[in-house]
């Protein structure tokens, strides 16, 4: 049932991303090139997103458990420190240049488009190389 | 140049956040796209890989399903070289795993429940976002 589950919330994140042009590159460089050709779409992305997710959150963090877990998994971490701040600039140099984000990216790989499994290979690499330096420092 | 689509990316937005909140009201998860990828990849995998796993597999077939049942299909133009392409995935990977988030995580999961860290990710990758968009389109002129 958890696989169904996922799998199905997997297929509508993916539905979302693609119809909201979340995974077309030039729709998010455009959302932020507001000195040239602006195109302010994907901030009605994540309003939609917010939308439905803030009073959903609110009202499904009131019951004890989930439906098919034991409890939440939320991050207790409150700490803004330098790793978050400079991964959250160097995500975004990556963003700019190429205008695939994780969860945008996966979708478009499945459109069979071989930018996308380009971009999908090198952050694959990035985020291994990243956890194992990481678990020798840590 | 692309056009502005108000209405489609709202409602686009709204089946991303109905999503979000499956995850979190059946498994108690939160929609990280980065987080979820990651801790399927070496060097230390996720015991409960299985929901993840199928997670992805939805984002994966989500196009199909779209071209077949729908008959629509995407839009995805392509705005750098393939040198580009790997050094962005990379810089992307690296940020998102020190950051521990990324648009979704942060933008979307973390901002609904006001989470002061991923209030400070979402507005520093923003701003470093479009500062890297002025200096990749205005300064050296894609």
């Amino acid at each position: 049932m958890i696989i169904i589950i996922s799998l199905l919330a997997g297929v509508i994140f993916g539905f979302g991303i693609l119809t909201s042009g979340m995974a077309n590159p030039a729709k998010v460089q455009n959302f932020f090139d507001v000195a040239g050709t602006w195109d302010p779409s994907l901030a009605f992305v994540m309003g939609g997103a917010l939308l439905i997710t803030t009073p959903g959150y609110y009202l499904i963090l009131k019951m004890n458990k989930p439906l098919l877990a034991e409890k939440f998994n939320l991050s207790t971490n409150k700490k803004i420190d330098s790793t978050l701040i400079i991964g959250s600039i160097i995500f975004g140099i990556g963003w700019g240049i190429t205008g695939y984000c994780p969860g945008a990216v996966l979708p478009a790989v499945g459109t069979g488009n071989h930018s996308a499994l380009l971009f999908c290979v090198a952050m694959a690499t990035g985020m291994m190389a990243a956890r194992l330096i990481r678990s020798r420092t840590l | 140049m692309t056009s502005f689509t108000p209405i489609q990316s709202l409602l686009g937005g709204m089946l991303i956040g109905t999503a979000v909140i499956i995850l979190m009201a059946f498994l108690g998860r939160i929609a990280g796209s980065s987080g979820i990828i990651g801790s399927l990849l070496p060097p230390k995998l996720a015991n409960d890989k299985s929901w993840r796993i199928a997670f992805l597999i939805g984002l994966l077939i989500a196009a199909f399903l779209l071209d077949t049942v729908a008959d629509y299909s995407a839009v995805i133009q392509n705005i750098t070289t393939e040198p580009m392409l790997i050094i962005g995935g990379l810089l992307v990977g690296i940020g998102v795993t020190l950051s521990s988030g990324c648009t979704s995580g942060h933008g979307i999961c973390g901002l609904a429940r006001l989470s002061p860290r991923s209030i400070a990710a979402t507005l520093t990758f923003m701003a470093s976002t479009a500062v890297t968009v002025f200096i990749a389109k205005h300064l050296i002129g894609q």
